[in-house]
Protein backbone atom coordinates (compact mmCIF):
# COMPACT_ATOMS: atom_id res chain seq x y z
CA UNK A 1 0.00 0.00 0.00
CA UNK A 2 1.54 3.33 -1.04
CA UNK A 3 -1.14 5.73 0.24
CA UNK A 4 -2.17 6.46 3.80
CA UNK A 5 -5.32 7.25 5.71
CA UNK A 6 -5.70 10.42 7.69
CA UNK A 7 -5.91 8.50 10.93
CA UNK A 8 -2.61 6.79 10.16
CA UNK A 9 -1.01 10.18 9.51
CA UNK A 10 -2.52 11.57 12.71
CA UNK A 11 -1.09 8.63 14.69
CA UNK A 12 2.35 9.50 13.32
CA UNK A 13 1.97 13.21 14.18
CA UNK A 14 0.78 12.47 17.71
CA UNK A 15 3.62 10.03 18.29
CA UNK A 16 6.10 12.59 16.99
CA UNK A 17 4.65 15.35 19.18
CA UNK A 18 4.91 13.10 22.23
CA UNK A 19 8.58 12.30 21.57
CA UNK A 20 9.55 15.91 20.78
CA UNK A 21 7.79 17.34 23.85
CA UNK A 22 9.49 14.69 26.01
CA UNK A 23 12.92 15.44 24.47
CA UNK A 24 13.19 11.76 23.44
CA UNK A 25 15.05 12.94 20.36
CA UNK A 26 17.08 9.81 19.61
CA UNK A 27 13.82 7.86 19.46
CA UNK A 28 12.30 10.64 17.38
CA UNK A 29 15.04 10.21 14.76
CA UNK A 30 13.65 6.70 14.32
CA UNK A 31 10.49 8.21 12.82
CA UNK A 32 12.52 9.77 10.00
CA UNK A 33 13.89 8.37 6.77
CA UNK A 34 17.68 8.26 6.41
CA UNK A 35 17.59 11.31 4.13
CA UNK A 36 15.03 13.39 6.02
CA UNK A 37 15.42 17.17 6.06
CA UNK A 38 14.06 19.83 8.43
CA UNK A 39 13.22 23.37 7.39
CA UNK A 40 11.98 26.55 9.02
CA UNK A 41 11.58 29.21 6.29
CA UNK A 42 12.13 32.89 7.07
CA UNK A 43 9.00 34.65 8.28
CA UNK A 44 9.02 37.13 5.39
CA UNK A 45 9.41 34.44 2.69
CA UNK A 46 7.46 31.44 4.01
CA UNK A 47 7.25 29.60 0.68
CA UNK A 48 10.77 30.24 -0.61
CA UNK A 49 13.53 27.78 -1.52
CA UNK A 50 16.41 27.42 0.95
CA UNK A 51 18.90 27.30 -1.94
CA UNK A 52 18.30 30.94 -2.85
CA UNK A 53 16.77 32.39 0.33
CA UNK A 54 18.13 32.68 3.86
CA UNK A 55 16.15 30.33 6.10
CA UNK A 56 15.98 30.19 9.87
CA UNK A 57 16.74 26.46 9.66
CA UNK A 58 17.61 24.35 6.60
CA UNK A 59 19.00 21.01 7.79
CA UNK A 60 19.85 18.11 5.55
CA UNK A 61 19.90 14.80 7.36
CA UNK A 62 23.53 15.07 8.48
CA UNK A 63 22.97 18.47 10.05
CA UNK A 64 19.67 17.43 11.58
CA UNK A 65 21.50 14.65 13.41
CA UNK A 66 24.18 17.15 14.48
CA UNK A 67 21.39 19.45 15.70
CA UNK A 68 19.95 16.70 17.88
CA UNK A 69 23.42 16.03 19.28
CA UNK A 70 23.91 19.74 19.93
CA UNK A 71 20.65 20.47 21.73
CA UNK A 72 20.96 17.36 23.90
CA UNK A 73 24.46 18.49 24.95
CA UNK A 74 24.44 20.17 28.41
CA UNK A 75 26.71 22.89 27.00
CA UNK A 76 24.03 24.01 24.54
CA UNK A 77 23.25 27.14 26.55
CA UNK A 78 20.19 28.10 24.52
CA UNK A 79 18.49 24.89 25.69
CA UNK A 80 19.93 24.68 29.16
CA UNK A 81 17.66 24.35 31.00
CA UNK A 82 15.62 22.79 28.23
CA UNK A 83 12.48 24.42 26.92
CA UNK A 84 9.28 22.79 28.08
CA UNK A 85 7.05 22.53 25.06
CA UNK A 86 3.53 21.33 24.43
CA UNK A 87 2.35 20.99 20.87
CA UNK A 88 -1.20 20.64 19.63
CA UNK A 89 -1.68 19.46 16.06
CA UNK A 90 -4.88 19.67 14.08
CA UNK A 91 -6.53 20.22 10.71
CA UNK A 92 -4.54 17.33 9.27
CA UNK A 93 -4.93 17.08 5.49
CA UNK A 94 -3.46 14.71 2.95
CA UNK A 95 -2.81 17.18 0.15
CA UNK A 96 -1.34 15.00 -2.60
CA UNK A 97 1.26 12.49 -3.69
CA UNK A 98 4.53 12.69 -5.64
CA UNK A 99 5.45 9.19 -6.75
CA UNK A 100 5.73 7.19 -3.52
CA UNK A 101 5.76 10.37 -1.41
CA UNK A 102 2.63 11.47 0.44
CA UNK A 103 2.20 15.22 0.98
CA UNK A 104 0.58 16.24 4.23
CA UNK A 105 -0.33 19.55 5.86
CA UNK A 106 -1.39 20.23 9.43
CA UNK A 107 -1.77 23.21 11.75
CA UNK A 108 0.30 23.47 14.90
CA UNK A 109 0.36 25.45 18.12
CA UNK A 110 3.48 25.01 20.22
CA UNK A 111 3.68 26.64 23.63
CA UNK A 112 7.21 27.02 24.90
CA UNK A 113 8.09 27.64 28.56
CA UNK A 114 11.39 28.36 30.28
CA UNK A 115 12.10 29.37 33.84
CA UNK A 116 12.20 33.14 34.19
CA UNK A 117 10.74 33.77 30.74
CA UNK A 118 7.33 34.58 29.34
CA UNK A 119 5.43 31.84 27.54
CA UNK A 120 6.09 31.95 23.82
CA UNK A 121 3.51 30.69 21.34
CA UNK A 122 4.62 29.34 17.97
CA UNK A 123 1.71 29.04 15.54
CA UNK A 124 1.84 27.82 11.97
CA UNK A 125 1.53 25.05 9.45
CA UNK A 126 3.50 21.85 9.11
CA UNK A 127 4.11 20.58 5.60
CA UNK A 128 5.44 17.06 5.59
CA UNK A 129 6.59 14.57 3.03
CA UNK A 130 5.96 11.00 4.15
CA UNK A 131 7.21 7.73 2.69
CA UNK A 132 6.53 4.14 3.52
CA UNK A 133 9.56 2.07 4.61
CA UNK A 134 9.04 -1.62 5.39
CA UNK A 135 5.35 -0.94 5.81
CA UNK A 136 5.82 1.90 8.31
CA UNK A 137 5.00 5.50 7.48
CA UNK A 138 8.15 7.66 7.90
CA UNK A 139 8.93 11.36 7.74
CA UNK A 140 11.04 12.23 4.68
CA UNK A 141 10.81 15.99 5.12
CA UNK A 142 9.31 18.30 7.72
CA UNK A 143 8.76 21.99 7.21
CA UNK A 144 7.45 24.28 9.94
CA UNK A 145 6.02 27.49 8.46
CA UNK A 146 5.43 30.15 11.08
CA UNK A 147 2.52 32.57 10.83
CA UNK A 148 4.27 35.34 12.78
CA UNK A 149 5.36 38.25 10.55
CA UNK A 150 8.78 38.13 12.19
CA UNK A 151 10.29 35.96 14.90
CA UNK A 152 10.29 39.07 17.10
CA UNK A 153 9.37 38.17 20.65
CA UNK A 154 9.51 34.45 19.83
CA UNK A 155 13.29 34.99 19.80
CA UNK A 156 15.08 31.78 18.95
CA UNK A 157 14.15 28.50 17.33
CA UNK A 158 16.60 26.52 19.44
CA UNK A 159 14.32 23.55 20.22
CA UNK A 160 12.84 21.30 17.53
CA UNK A 161 9.77 23.11 16.26
CA UNK B 1 26.93 61.05 32.12
CA UNK B 2 30.47 60.95 33.47
CA UNK B 3 31.69 58.21 35.74
CA UNK B 4 30.11 55.36 33.80
CA UNK B 5 33.38 54.23 32.26
CA UNK B 6 36.53 54.26 34.36
CA UNK B 7 39.91 53.66 32.79
CA UNK B 8 42.82 53.28 35.19
CA UNK B 9 45.92 52.85 33.06
CA UNK B 10 48.23 52.60 36.04
CA UNK B 11 46.38 49.64 37.55
CA UNK B 12 45.47 48.42 34.06
CA UNK B 13 41.79 48.30 34.88
CA UNK B 14 38.86 49.21 32.67
CA UNK B 15 35.44 49.21 34.28
CA UNK B 16 31.98 49.86 32.89
CA UNK B 17 29.07 50.69 35.14
CA UNK B 18 26.21 48.26 34.71
CA UNK B 19 23.87 51.22 35.17
CA UNK B 20 24.60 52.01 31.48
CA UNK B 21 22.92 48.71 30.59
CA UNK B 22 19.78 48.92 32.75
CA UNK B 23 18.85 52.58 33.08
CA UNK B 24 15.91 54.21 31.22
CA UNK B 25 17.63 57.59 31.71
CA UNK B 26 20.77 56.34 29.97
CA UNK B 27 18.69 54.96 27.08
CA UNK B 28 16.91 58.31 26.74
CA UNK B 29 20.27 60.10 26.68
CA UNK B 30 21.58 57.64 24.08
CA UNK B 31 18.70 58.50 21.74
CA UNK B 32 20.14 62.01 21.43
CA UNK B 33 23.86 61.52 22.06
CA UNK B 34 24.35 58.33 20.02
CA UNK B 35 21.43 57.63 17.66
CA UNK B 36 20.77 61.34 17.09
CA UNK B 37 24.32 62.11 16.04
CA UNK B 38 25.95 59.01 14.50
CA UNK B 39 25.51 57.54 11.04
CA UNK B 40 22.91 54.78 11.34
CA UNK B 41 22.63 51.92 8.84
CA UNK B 42 19.36 51.82 6.88
CA UNK B 43 19.92 49.18 4.22
CA UNK B 44 21.76 48.10 1.08
CA UNK B 45 21.08 49.42 -2.41
CA UNK B 46 20.56 45.87 -3.70
CA UNK B 47 17.44 45.60 -1.55
CA UNK B 48 15.69 48.03 -3.91
CA UNK B 49 17.15 47.03 -7.30
CA UNK B 50 14.60 48.61 -9.67
CA UNK B 51 12.93 52.05 -9.84
CA UNK B 52 9.84 52.03 -7.62
CA UNK B 53 11.12 49.24 -5.37
CA UNK B 54 10.71 49.87 -1.67
CA UNK B 55 11.28 48.29 1.71
CA UNK B 56 9.88 49.55 5.00
CA UNK B 57 11.60 49.13 8.34
CA UNK B 58 12.15 50.85 11.65
CA UNK B 59 15.52 52.56 12.03
CA UNK B 60 16.50 54.23 15.30
CA UNK B 61 12.86 53.92 16.39
CA UNK B 62 11.61 55.70 13.28
CA UNK B 63 9.51 53.95 10.62
CA UNK B 64 11.22 54.72 7.30
CA UNK B 65 10.83 53.89 3.63
CA UNK B 66 13.93 52.80 1.75
CA UNK B 67 13.19 53.08 -1.97
CA UNK B 68 14.59 53.71 -5.41
CA UNK B 69 12.91 56.60 -7.18
CA UNK B 70 11.89 56.64 -10.81
CA UNK B 71 15.22 58.20 -11.74
CA UNK B 72 17.12 55.33 -10.11
CA UNK B 73 18.27 57.22 -7.01
CA UNK B 74 18.14 55.40 -3.63
CA UNK B 75 16.04 57.40 -1.17
CA UNK B 76 14.98 57.30 2.45
CA UNK B 77 11.88 58.97 3.90
CA UNK B 78 10.22 59.08 7.27
CA UNK B 79 7.10 57.00 6.77
CA UNK B 80 4.49 59.55 7.83
CA UNK B 81 2.03 61.66 5.87
CA UNK B 82 2.54 65.42 5.93
CA UNK B 83 -1.21 65.89 6.37
CA UNK B 84 -2.16 64.05 9.57
CA UNK B 85 0.65 61.60 10.11
CA UNK B 86 -0.43 58.13 8.98
CA UNK B 87 2.19 55.84 7.55
CA UNK B 88 1.94 56.22 3.77
CA UNK B 89 3.56 52.89 2.97
CA UNK B 90 2.14 49.92 4.85
CA UNK B 91 3.66 46.99 2.97
CA UNK B 92 6.86 45.24 3.99
CA UNK B 93 8.26 45.49 0.47
CA UNK B 94 7.18 45.87 -3.12
CA UNK B 95 7.23 48.03 -6.21
CA UNK B 96 5.07 51.11 -6.69
CA UNK B 97 4.65 54.32 -8.65
CA UNK B 98 3.23 56.25 -5.70
CA UNK B 99 2.92 56.10 -1.94
CA UNK B 100 -0.73 56.83 -1.15
CA UNK B 101 -1.81 57.63 2.37
CA UNK B 102 -4.70 55.30 3.31
CA UNK B 103 -6.30 57.97 5.51
CA UNK B 104 -7.17 60.92 3.20
CA UNK B 105 -5.48 59.83 0.01
CA UNK B 106 -2.53 62.21 -0.21
CA UNK B 107 -0.21 60.70 -2.81
CA UNK B 108 3.57 61.01 -3.06
CA UNK B 109 6.01 60.22 -5.85
CA UNK B 110 8.88 57.82 -5.15
CA UNK B 111 11.20 60.83 -4.94
CA UNK B 112 9.05 62.07 -2.04
CA UNK B 113 7.29 64.92 -3.90
CA UNK B 114 3.62 65.44 -3.04
CA UNK B 115 1.88 64.35 -6.23
CA UNK B 116 -1.80 64.91 -5.51
CA UNK B 117 -4.22 65.90 -2.78
CA UNK B 118 -7.92 64.99 -3.03
CA UNK B 119 -10.05 68.16 -2.98
CA UNK B 120 -7.13 70.53 -3.32
CA UNK B 121 -9.46 73.44 -4.03
CA UNK B 122 -10.41 73.56 -0.33
CA UNK B 123 -6.98 74.97 0.57
CA UNK B 124 -5.98 78.62 0.45
CA UNK B 125 -3.25 80.28 -1.58
CA UNK B 126 -0.61 79.50 1.08
CA UNK B 127 -0.94 75.79 0.46
CA UNK B 128 2.35 74.93 -1.28
CA UNK B 129 2.55 71.33 -2.49
CA UNK B 130 6.23 71.80 -3.30
CA UNK B 131 6.92 72.17 0.43
CA UNK B 132 4.82 69.21 1.52
CA UNK B 133 6.81 66.26 0.22
CA UNK B 134 7.78 63.31 2.39
CA UNK B 135 10.50 64.32 4.82
CA UNK B 136 13.90 62.72 4.43
CA UNK B 137 16.47 62.32 7.22
CA UNK B 138 18.82 65.30 7.55
CA UNK B 139 21.51 63.27 5.79
CA UNK B 140 21.43 60.07 3.73
CA UNK B 141 24.67 58.82 2.22
CA UNK B 142 26.23 55.57 1.01
CA UNK B 143 29.59 53.91 1.07
CA UNK B 144 29.73 51.32 -1.73
CA UNK B 145 25.95 50.84 -1.62
CA UNK B 146 25.69 50.53 2.18
CA UNK B 147 23.23 53.34 2.96
CA UNK B 148 23.20 55.24 6.26
CA UNK B 149 21.12 58.09 7.62
CA UNK B 150 22.12 60.81 10.01
CA UNK B 151 19.63 62.89 12.00
CA UNK B 152 22.23 65.60 12.59
CA UNK B 153 22.51 68.02 9.63
CA UNK B 154 25.98 69.05 10.80
CA UNK B 155 27.39 65.52 10.82
CA UNK B 156 30.69 64.87 9.07
CA UNK B 157 30.42 63.06 5.70
CA UNK B 158 29.80 59.31 5.96
CA UNK B 159 33.07 58.43 4.23
CA UNK B 160 35.03 60.42 6.85
CA UNK B 161 32.96 59.02 9.69
CA UNK B 162 33.71 55.44 8.61
CA UNK B 163 37.47 56.05 8.98
CA UNK B 164 39.37 52.74 9.15
CA UNK B 165 36.14 50.72 8.78
CA UNK B 166 36.19 51.48 5.04
CA UNK B 167 39.25 49.27 4.51
CA UNK B 168 37.46 46.33 6.16
CA UNK B 169 34.25 46.85 4.18
CA UNK B 170 36.45 46.86 1.06
CA UNK B 171 37.90 43.48 2.09
CA UNK B 172 34.41 42.02 2.33
CA UNK B 173 33.28 43.55 -0.97
CA UNK B 174 36.43 42.31 -2.74
CA UNK B 175 34.90 38.80 -2.62
CA UNK B 176 32.85 39.93 -5.60
CA UNK B 177 34.59 40.06 -9.00
CA UNK B 178 32.46 43.07 -9.98
CA UNK B 179 32.70 44.73 -6.56
CA UNK B 180 28.99 44.23 -6.00
CA UNK B 181 27.52 42.46 -3.01
CA UNK B 182 23.80 41.89 -2.77
CA UNK B 183 21.47 41.22 0.10
CA UNK B 184 19.96 37.76 -0.31
CA UNK B 185 16.20 37.31 0.24
CA UNK B 186 15.06 36.25 3.71
CA UNK B 187 15.52 38.55 6.72
CA UNK B 188 16.13 37.28 10.23
CA UNK B 189 14.26 39.57 12.58
CA UNK B 190 14.20 38.70 16.25
CA UNK B 191 14.30 40.20 19.72
CA UNK B 192 16.91 39.73 22.39
CA UNK B 193 16.01 40.53 25.98
CA UNK B 194 19.22 42.40 26.60
CA UNK B 195 20.67 45.87 26.25
CA UNK B 196 21.75 46.64 22.68
CA UNK B 197 25.35 47.36 23.67
CA UNK B 198 25.78 43.78 24.83
CA UNK B 199 25.41 42.61 21.23
CA UNK B 200 28.16 45.01 20.14
CA UNK B 201 30.48 43.47 22.71
CA UNK B 202 29.42 39.93 21.91
CA UNK B 203 29.91 40.35 18.15
CA UNK B 204 33.65 40.96 18.50
CA UNK B 205 34.51 39.25 21.78
CA UNK B 206 36.31 36.06 20.73
CA UNK B 207 37.15 35.31 24.37
CA UNK B 208 33.71 33.70 24.74
CA UNK B 209 34.10 31.29 21.83
CA UNK B 210 35.50 28.22 23.65
CA UNK B 211 32.99 28.40 26.51
CA UNK B 212 29.82 29.72 24.86
CA UNK B 213 30.21 27.84 21.58
CA UNK B 214 31.39 24.40 22.70
CA UNK B 215 28.71 22.67 20.64
CA UNK B 216 29.60 24.69 17.52
CA UNK B 217 33.27 23.80 17.94
CA UNK B 218 32.26 20.13 18.29
CA UNK B 219 30.22 20.42 15.09
CA UNK B 220 33.17 22.00 13.26
CA UNK B 221 35.55 19.36 14.60
CA UNK B 222 33.24 16.65 13.27
CA UNK B 223 33.52 18.38 9.87
CA UNK B 224 37.31 18.18 9.91
CA UNK B 225 38.19 21.60 11.36
CA UNK B 226 41.07 21.89 13.83
CA UNK B 227 39.52 23.65 16.81
CA UNK B 228 42.26 23.36 19.43
CA UNK B 229 44.92 26.03 19.87
CA UNK B 230 48.49 25.03 18.98
CA UNK B 231 50.37 23.49 21.92
CA UNK B 232 52.24 26.01 24.10
CA UNK B 233 50.93 28.92 22.00
CA UNK B 234 49.21 30.57 24.93
CA UNK B 235 46.21 31.09 22.63
CA UNK B 236 42.60 30.22 23.34
CA UNK B 237 41.78 29.56 19.67
CA UNK B 238 43.54 27.77 16.80
CA UNK B 239 44.94 30.96 15.24
CA UNK B 240 46.37 34.20 16.55
CA UNK B 241 43.75 36.85 15.78
CA UNK B 242 43.87 40.56 16.51
CA UNK B 243 41.45 43.09 17.95
CA UNK B 244 41.75 46.47 16.21
CA UNK B 245 40.79 50.10 16.71
CA UNK B 246 39.56 51.58 13.41
CA UNK B 247 38.93 55.11 14.67
CA UNK B 248 35.68 56.97 15.53
CA UNK B 249 34.55 54.06 17.73
CA UNK B 250 34.69 51.47 14.95
CA UNK B 251 36.52 48.23 15.69
CA UNK B 252 37.13 44.79 14.28
CA UNK B 253 38.60 41.40 14.84
CA UNK B 254 41.13 40.39 12.22
CA UNK B 255 41.71 36.65 12.36
CA UNK B 256 43.61 34.10 10.28
CA UNK B 257 40.78 31.79 9.29
CA UNK B 258 40.46 28.35 10.87
CA UNK B 259 36.79 27.63 10.12
CA UNK B 260 34.97 26.66 6.97
CA UNK B 261 34.58 29.64 4.67
CA UNK B 262 32.71 29.70 1.34
CA UNK B 263 35.50 31.92 0.02
CA UNK B 264 38.38 29.49 -0.21
CA UNK B 265 38.29 27.26 2.88
CA UNK B 266 36.59 23.96 2.10
CA UNK B 267 35.16 21.79 4.88
CA UNK B 268 33.39 18.47 4.55
CA UNK B 269 29.98 20.07 5.22
CA UNK B 270 30.16 21.67 1.76
CA UNK B 271 30.41 18.28 0.03
CA UNK B 272 33.12 16.77 -2.20
CA UNK B 273 31.78 18.39 -5.36
CA UNK B 274 32.37 21.87 -3.88
CA UNK B 275 36.14 21.37 -3.66
CA UNK B 276 36.92 22.23 -7.28
CA UNK B 277 34.55 25.20 -7.26
CA UNK B 278 36.13 26.68 -4.13
CA UNK B 279 39.57 26.27 -5.70
CA UNK B 280 38.27 28.16 -8.76
CA UNK B 281 36.92 30.96 -6.55
CA UNK B 282 40.36 31.21 -4.99
CA UNK B 283 42.03 31.28 -8.42
CA UNK B 284 39.80 34.16 -9.54
CA UNK B 285 40.73 36.13 -6.41
CA UNK B 286 44.46 35.61 -7.06
CA UNK B 287 44.17 36.63 -10.72
CA UNK B 288 42.16 39.74 -9.93
CA UNK B 289 43.78 40.89 -6.70
CA UNK B 290 47.22 39.27 -6.59
CA UNK B 291 48.32 36.61 -4.11
CA UNK B 292 48.71 38.87 -1.08
CA UNK B 293 45.35 40.64 -1.36
CA UNK B 294 43.60 37.36 -2.27
CA UNK B 295 44.97 35.79 0.90
CA UNK B 296 43.78 38.80 2.89
CA UNK B 297 40.25 38.44 1.48
CA UNK B 298 40.02 34.66 1.65
CA UNK B 299 42.25 33.52 4.51
CA UNK B 300 41.39 36.11 7.13
CA UNK B 301 37.99 36.77 8.59
CA UNK B 302 36.62 39.69 10.51
CA UNK B 303 33.78 40.77 12.73
CA UNK B 304 33.46 44.48 12.10
CA UNK B 305 31.52 46.93 14.24
CA UNK B 306 30.57 50.22 12.63
CA UNK B 307 29.75 52.43 15.59
CA UNK B 308 27.24 52.34 17.07
CA UNK B 309 25.03 49.45 15.95
CA UNK B 310 25.91 47.68 12.74
CA UNK B 311 27.98 44.51 12.63
CA UNK B 312 29.43 42.86 9.54
CA UNK B 313 30.52 39.29 10.23
CA UNK B 314 32.71 37.92 7.46
CA UNK B 315 33.41 34.41 8.70
CA UNK B 316 31.31 31.31 8.02
CA UNK B 317 29.44 33.49 5.50
CA UNK B 318 28.77 37.24 5.34
CA UNK B 319 26.09 38.69 7.56
CA UNK B 320 25.10 42.27 8.21
CA UNK B 321 23.10 42.83 11.32
CA UNK B 322 21.79 45.93 12.95
CA UNK B 323 19.91 46.27 16.19
CA UNK B 324 17.98 48.93 18.02
CA UNK B 325 17.01 49.30 21.65
CA UNK B 326 13.30 49.12 22.36
CA UNK B 327 13.86 49.29 26.13
CA UNK B 328 16.97 49.28 28.35
CA UNK B 329 16.77 45.48 28.57
CA UNK B 330 15.43 44.73 25.10
CA UNK B 331 16.63 45.02 21.50
CA UNK B 332 15.28 44.22 18.05
CA UNK B 333 17.73 42.61 15.61
CA UNK B 334 17.64 42.65 11.80
CA UNK B 335 20.10 40.34 10.03
CA UNK B 336 20.76 39.56 6.39
CA UNK B 337 23.09 37.36 4.38
CA UNK B 338 25.16 39.07 1.68
CA UNK B 339 26.85 37.44 -1.30
CA UNK B 340 28.63 38.44 -4.52
CA UNK B 341 25.96 39.52 -7.03
CA UNK B 342 27.38 37.24 -9.73
CA UNK B 343 27.81 34.01 -7.77
CA UNK B 344 26.35 30.84 -9.32
CA UNK B 345 23.25 29.12 -7.91
CA UNK B 346 25.51 26.42 -6.42
CA UNK B 347 27.76 29.01 -4.79
CA UNK B 348 24.74 30.89 -3.46
CA UNK B 349 23.26 27.71 -1.98
CA UNK B 350 26.61 26.87 -0.34
CA UNK B 351 26.91 30.38 1.13
CA UNK B 352 23.42 30.15 2.63
CA UNK B 353 24.10 26.69 4.01
CA UNK B 354 27.40 27.85 5.51
CA UNK B 355 25.59 30.81 7.11
CA UNK B 356 23.36 28.44 9.05
CA UNK B 357 26.29 26.47 10.46
CA UNK B 358 26.81 29.41 12.83
CA UNK B 359 24.53 32.42 12.47
CA UNK B 360 20.94 33.27 13.19
CA UNK B 361 18.12 32.29 15.56
CA UNK B 362 18.24 28.65 14.39
CA UNK B 363 22.01 28.47 13.80
CA UNK B 364 24.53 26.39 15.71
CA UNK B 365 26.07 29.34 17.59
CA UNK B 366 23.95 32.53 17.65
CA UNK B 367 21.30 30.98 19.95
CA UNK B 368 23.96 30.42 22.60
CA UNK B 369 25.10 34.03 22.26
CA UNK B 370 21.53 35.17 22.80
CA UNK B 371 21.25 32.88 25.83
CA UNK B 372 24.47 34.33 27.26
CA UNK B 373 23.36 37.95 26.72
CA UNK B 374 19.99 37.29 28.33
CA UNK B 375 21.73 35.73 31.33
CA UNK B 376 23.94 38.83 31.57
CA UNK B 377 20.89 41.08 31.50
CA UNK B 378 19.14 39.03 34.18
CA UNK B 379 22.29 39.17 36.29
CA UNK B 380 22.21 42.95 35.97
CA UNK B 381 19.14 43.08 38.23
CA UNK B 382 21.86 43.07 40.89
CA UNK B 383 23.53 46.16 39.42
CA UNK B 384 23.13 48.29 42.54
CA UNK B 385 25.03 45.74 44.62
CA UNK B 386 27.45 44.54 41.92
CA UNK B 387 28.02 47.67 39.94
CA UNK B 388 31.01 47.19 37.63
CA UNK B 389 31.80 45.01 34.65
CA UNK B 390 35.47 44.37 33.96
CA UNK B 391 36.96 44.89 30.51
CA UNK B 392 40.67 44.88 31.31
CA UNK B 393 41.90 41.92 29.26
CA UNK B 394 45.06 42.83 27.37
CA UNK B 395 45.69 46.17 29.11
CA UNK B 396 49.10 44.82 30.11
CA UNK B 397 50.09 44.86 26.42
CA UNK B 398 50.54 47.64 23.83
CA UNK B 399 47.76 48.46 21.37
CA UNK B 400 49.33 46.58 18.46
CA UNK B 401 49.51 43.38 20.56
CA UNK B 402 45.79 43.15 21.36
CA UNK B 403 44.39 39.73 20.54
CA UNK B 404 40.86 38.98 19.37
CA UNK B 405 40.44 37.25 22.74
CA UNK B 406 41.52 40.40 24.60
CA UNK B 407 39.19 43.31 25.23
CA UNK B 408 41.19 46.13 23.65
CA UNK B 409 38.73 46.45 20.79
CA UNK B 410 35.73 46.29 23.13
CA UNK B 411 37.26 49.19 25.08
CA UNK B 412 37.32 51.17 21.80
CA UNK B 413 33.54 51.00 21.69
CA UNK B 414 33.08 52.04 25.31
CA UNK B 415 35.54 54.94 25.09
CA UNK B 416 33.65 56.35 22.11
CA UNK B 417 30.30 55.76 23.75
CA UNK B 418 31.46 57.51 26.90
CA UNK B 419 32.92 60.47 24.97
CA UNK B 420 29.70 61.04 23.01
CA UNK B 421 27.57 60.79 26.14
CA UNK B 422 29.84 63.33 27.87
CA UNK B 423 29.68 65.73 24.92
CA UNK B 424 25.91 65.67 24.99
CA UNK B 425 25.59 66.60 28.65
Amino acid sequence: MSGATRSEVEELFYREAELLDAWRLEEWLGLLTEDAGYYVPPNDKPYADHRDTLFTIADNNARLRERVKRILDPSCHAEQPRSRTRRVIGNVRITGTEGDTILVAANFIVHRFRRGEDVRVFVGEYRYKLRREGGALKIAERRAILDAEELGSLGLVSFLL
Amino acid sequence: MSGFVIEDRERMQFSVSRETLVSPAVLEAEQHAIFGRCWIYVGHGSEVPAPGDYKTRTVAGRPVILCRDRGGQVRCFFNTCRHRGAMVCTGREGGTRYFTCPYHGWTYDTDGALHSVPGEDAYGPGFDKARLGLVAPARFEAYRDFWFLNLDPAAEPLADYLAGAREYLDLVIDQSPSGRLEVIAGVQEYDIRANWKLLVENSVDDYHLPSTHTTWLNYMRAAGVTTRPPRDSGLLLPTRGAGKDLGNGHLTTDNPNFRGRPVAAWISIYGEDAKADIAAIRQELVERLGEARAARVADTNRNLVIFPNVVVNDGSSVTVRTFFPTAPDHMHVLAWCLGPAEETPAQRARRLDAFLTFYGPGGFATPDDVAALELVQRGFANWREVRWSDMSRGMNKPADQQLNTDEGHVRVFWRRWSALMEQAR
